[in-house]
């Protein structure tokens, strides 16, 4: 079970929250980038062995959207990308 | 190279009068060579599965399948051993068709007991959308001669007299079901056991306890060959087959792919006496099961929110699951639960497989398979062809990696079995 730190309620068991995936790049103007790269915006998630930034939703809680960094290898949540578990 | 002996009554009893000490050795543990033909990252079902058809169909068996762990320990056996052919779109039915009839084979290809069990699956419904889903794919499997057939919900009951619960004061009772006839269960260990002796006798090496850190490619980018523990090993053809750690090899490579990994898990009750005879799929409340031949209740649920790289089930997951079966099996609560494990698996961007070369000339990968277990032998079948004939196979030139660029999704909503 993880305790997700939400910053209005503190921590709180994971079961209060939806899954709101990954953090994508912001999305780019289709007109403005190469289909290539749009195609890679539209089909393809940062995929790690280790932290990855995701959205959850506080949804039976306060109802705020936050943003954590989860290792994918243990769940445990950490500070950032480098701070493998 | 001595051909291992066929099993049968007679070599039974033969190994029977000396005690079984003398039954030779499945397959042997030959010294890595330096080069091969082909090598096979993951001795999976799909990478034993494609080693022998490429050894059986196409005569190349200079190959090397390499596996980090032990051979039937991935997610050949973090499954739970469903088979069947109930999906929606015109490039799935035909290939999983094809995939239980050759399952239901296999024994007798291979000489190893896979214990077939043909058994029905089942489909409880408890909502209308989820009824015009599944009535949607009846539709579509009966052009292609699948079996998948509405019933009541008097005929679900009499079906599961064990399915007690999801009355009319339930919060969602049952409304009917849908009957897959081709679907079956079987062993899991005879399958990468029985690929495994096949492909060794016609000289394919398997090679435990070897990972692979990195593939390795040329100046001018084709593969030339992977890194492993052991050392380099070249090969002009290098074919993933790895499951939840597809990206993470690939990326050595330089290589995206539209694909995120996540945890399925399932788990096991004590063995009780025959009670449920066919398999259980329960897609409103979010699990399925099916009895094993020892006995035991073998349960599935929802996957794990998030990606995951676990091979555990999270406590929240099996609550969840446990909490749903008790709806509608209370009579359950009393069965203590023995086993739980976890399977990393890729789920590609449209929920469909990827077969395919990739953009590095002579990589291949068999990834996306969410629920592979059942597509094991259309898939090595369909990926060996790829490999030795450089031509997608007809079953699978839907399941390409150049689908994505042009978004020609292949949407699948028959992947999951609980969902």
């Amino acid at each position: 079970m993880m305790n997700i730190p939400c910053p209005y309620c503190g921590p709180r068991n994971e079961g209060e929250f939806a899954f709101g995936g990954p953090v994508k790049p912001d999305r780019p103007d289709p007109n403005a980038v190469s289909e290539e790269d749009w195609v890679t915006y539209l089909t393809q998630v940062p995929n790690p062995l280790g932290p990855v930034q995701e959205r959850w939703w506080h949804v039976k809680g306060c109802g705020t959207w936050l943003t954590i960094w989860r290792d994918t290898r243990t769940h445990d949540i950490v500070d950032g990308p480098s701070d493998a578990g | 190279m001595p051909r291992p002996q066929t099993y049968s009554i007679a070599s039974l009893l033969r190994h029977g009068l000396n005690h079984h000490t003398t039954w030779p050795r499945a397959w042997r543990s030959p010294p890595l060579k330096d080069s091969y033909d082909v090598i096979i990252i993951g001795a999976g079902g799909h990478g034993l599965a494609t080693a022998y058809h490429l050894a059986h169909d196409h005569g190349i068996t200079n190959v090397a399948v390499l596996e980090r762990g032990w051979l039937g320990g991935g997610n050949i056996a973090r499954n739970t051993v469903t088979i069947r052919s109930n999906y929606m779109r015109d490039a799935s039915i035909p290939f999983y068709v094809k995939s239980v009839a050759m399952y239901e084979g296999l024994t007798r290809a291979l000489n190893f007991n896979m214990m077939h069990s043909k058994r029905t699956m089942v489909d409880v419904v408890q909502t209308y959308p989820k009824l015009r889903e599944l009535r949607r794919r009846q539709l579509t499997m009966d052009i292609y001669g699948a079996t998948y057939e509405q019933i009541s919900e008097a005929e679900v009951r009499r079906r599961i007299p064990a399915l007690t619960g999801g009355g009319p004061d339930a919060r969602l009772p049952i409304i009917g079901g849908m009957v897959h006839t081709d679907a079956g269960v079987n062993r899991h260990d005879a399958v990468a056991w029985g690929y495994a002796r096949a492909i060794d006798a016609m000289g394919v090496e398997i090679h435990q306890q070897t990972p692979v850190e990195s593939l390795v490619r040329a100046a001018d980018g084709a593969i030339t060959g992977v890194q492993t523990n052991k050392g380099l090993v070249r090969a002009p053809k290098v074919v993933v087959a790895v499951s939840g750690h597809t990206t993470t090899l690939t990326e050595t490579a330089g290589l995206k792919l539209p694909l995120r990994t996540m945890n399925l898990t399932a788990f096991v009750s004590e063995p009780v006496k025959p009670l449920v005879d066919v398999i259980v799929n329960c897609p409103d409340a979010g699990f399925y099961f099916s009895q094993s031949d020892k006995g035991e209740m073998v349960i599935g649920g929802a996957p794990d929110m998030g990606q995951s790289f676990r091979r555990d089930i999270k406590q929240n997951v099996f609550e969840d699951t446990v909490t749903a079966m008790l709806s509608l099996f209370p009579s359950f609560k009393k069965l203590k639960l023995m086993r739980q494990w976890g399977g990393h698996l890729d789920i590609a961007h449209d929920a469909s497989p990827i077969m395919d070369e990739t953009d590095v000339p002579g990589l291949f990968i068999t990834a996306g398979w969410w629920g592979g277990y059942k597509a094991i032998p259309a898939g090595g079948l369909t990926l060996a062809h790829l490999v030795a004939t450089g031509q997608p196979h007809d079953l699978m030139s839907k399941f390409t990696l150049k689908r994505f660029r042009h978004l020609d999704y292949v949407m699948e909503s028959g992947t999951t079995t609980a969902r």
